[in-house]
């Protein structure tokens, strides 16, 4: 336990002195919503109207964004650097569980990809007075759900590729379409029917859904087919990633 | 005194090469036992094997009286591993790495007097890619020292160290047995094997060529010995036949090297000096020329290229 939580503490510093990731993670999606929320203009609906303006369906698409690059660059990037450059190996030779060097890299990406969720709210509140309809804790389980059936990809990527380097590229190549086609940089109404069809087929798609309609208060029920495809892939992640793990 | 390290015909294959052959070795409580070799002899792989990373395919092996395979977990919290290719992440600063890896220990040494003690107060706050050579492996024993350990394992610590290092890193080692703890290093360093290790066990294609303590090896060895000295003047002739008497002359200049085959009964430098007070004859800067084990290693090993 003790090791968890010191590993989880450097972890968290590691993830912080990177400057890529944490500018993807933290920076990155507000510089998405002041960009887009200047073009929809932020007037607030008129009091007692039911219109959704074009801003409160982004606080969900971009936390989305969020979860899409958390999940495949840095848990994919440190896990197969830490396995190529023998920094695993040192670990292997201490009395460490590799349960708590995954545990440790799940829980900070977890929080880092909460945070990023967490200054776009604020951000959206304060500047653009976003309105939020749903339910707080109900949004929350959806991010979780969201975030740990991605990260699972992530882990899965690190495990199969065999170095480094195919890792991030393959990652990167997974993330650039999910992040134009799913929604979560542009509505996917605004799309092409054809490419809609596509987007079916992006894990990525199914963050947005559940996310945006949970934010507008829609019930659960109404998204069985988002929540059955993230929990698919959550069990399929923890399956894959504890099986393909490997110290070097 | 206790055996710490029991090795028997242990053989690990790779494919059709076989990278250790039936080797077997005993390492006793609070000795340094070193294994060189040249590259490819196999050093790594028998250390991996007692480390538990590599599963032998034959032969018995022991560690502190357990299997390293059944009882990893016994082994990793009482030992200290230095590997041979091991990292920490770049961002990562040296008191939070050790700090870390205390962690993992039920009773781990207290870090900070490891820190002053292996000389990286000063490095205390810095980013592990920002250390040289020599800090990073003066890191790597700090850590494998943290668990208190009874045996630590260093694989080719000094490989890539400038001299100074690399004999800062010979004082710490010697310190770690001075503490009764029970060291296990290989290298390809011969001088470092000479002075650091109290037995020295010579690797090559996978099996042990000879085991001993490094002067017994020496001492087995028929190589010449030489004296070297200098004369103002030429080398008188009589003296010149007394000392070709005594061992084949080769002279440079003002510079006389007498050789001769070492262990004889009288010393060769008692002989050469005896002639030469004898004649009254005045010389300077004596020296003499010792076989060293990397005489001993190149006698037994060959001198054809590895790799």
């Amino acid at each position: 336990m003790k090791s968890l939580l010191k590993m989880t503490w450097v972890e968290a510093k590691l993830f912080l002195r990177e400057p890529v990731s944490a500018f993807f993670t933290l920076v990155f999606p507000l510089v998405m919503l002041f960009i887009f929320g200047f073009i929809y203009g932020n007037v607030p609906p008129p009091p007692g109207s039911d219109s959704q303006s074009a801003i409160d369906g982004l606080i969900p698409a971009l936390t989305a964004m969020v979860i899409g690059m958390t999940g495949l660059m840095p848990i994919t990037i440190t896990m197969a650097t830490y396995r190529e450059n023998g920094i695993l190996r040192r670990l292997r030779t201490t009395p460490v569980s590799p349960l708590v060097v995954l545990a440790a890299q799940l829980i900070v990406v977890f929080i880092m990809t909460g945070l990023g969720m967490l200054l776009l709210v604020v951000a959206g509140k304060l500047v653009f007075h976003v309105r939020f309809d749903g339910n707080a804790f109900s949004l929350l389980a959806g991010f979780t759900l969201g975030s740990l059936s991605f990260f699972g990809i992530g882990f899965i990527l690190a495990g199969t590729m065999p170095t480094a380097r195919t890792a991030q590229i393959v990652a990167m190549v997974l993330l650039y379409p999910m992040l134009i086609l799913s929604g979560a940089a542009w509505p996917r109404e605004l799309m092409p029917a054809a490419v809609q069809k596509i987007s079916a087929f992006l894990p990525l798609t199914y963050v947005v859904t559940l996310l945006r309609g949970l934010w507008v208060g829609e019930p659960w029920g109404k998204h069985l087919l988002d929540v059955g495809v993230l929990v698919g892939m959550l069990i399929l992640g923890i399956i894959i990633s504890v099986k393909t793990f490997r110290w070097e | 005194m206790n055996t710490i390290v029991q090795v028997e015909g242990l053989r690990k294959v790779y494919g059709a090469t076989i990278a250790v052959d039936e080797v077997s070795f005993e390492v006793k409580e609070g000795e340094i036992f070193g294994m060189v070799g040249p590259n490819g002899a196999g050093k790594t792989t028998t250390i991996e094997c007692l480390e538990g990373l590599r599963k032998p395919d034959a032969g018995l092996v022991r560690v502190l009286g357990v299997d390293p395979q059944c009882e990893s977990q016994t082994l990793r919290e009482r030992t200290g591993m230095q590997l041979q290719q091991s990292n920490l992440p770049d961002r990562m600063r040296v008191w939070e790495a050790l700090d870390l890896y205390a962690s993992f220990y039920p009773k781990a040494a207290d870090w900070k007097e490891l820190l002053s003690q292996l000389g990286l107060e000063e490095k205390r706050n810095a980013y592990f890619s920002k250390l040289s050579g020599g800090q990073k492996q003066r890191l790597f024993i700090a850590l494998a020292l943290l668990p208190d350990p009874q045996l630590i394992f260093l694989d080719e610590l000094t490989t890539g160290l400038d001299p100074q290092a690399r004999h800062a890193i010979w004082d710490l080692v010697r310190d770690v047995r001075a503490k009764g703890r029970t060291v296990l290093l290989t290298t390809h360093f011969m001088e470092e094997a000479e002075r650091l290790c109290d037995r020295v066990a010579i690797l090559d294609h996978g099996k042990i060529v000879t085991l001993d303590t490094p002067a017994n090896l020496i001492r087995g060895l028929e190589v010449e010995e030489g004296v070297i000295f200098s004369l103002d003047g030429g080398l008188p002739p009589a003296l010149e036949k007394a000392l070709s008497m005594a061992g084949r002359l080769e002279i440079q200049g003002e510079q006389v090297t007498v050789h001769g085959k070492n262990g004889r009964k009288v010393p060769l430098v008692s002989e050469v000096v005896s002639l030469l007070t004898g004649q009254g004859i005045p010389f300077r800067d004596l020296r003499t020329e010792q076989p060293t084990l990397e005489d001993v290693f190149l006698s037994l090993t060959g001198r054809e290229m590895r790799e």
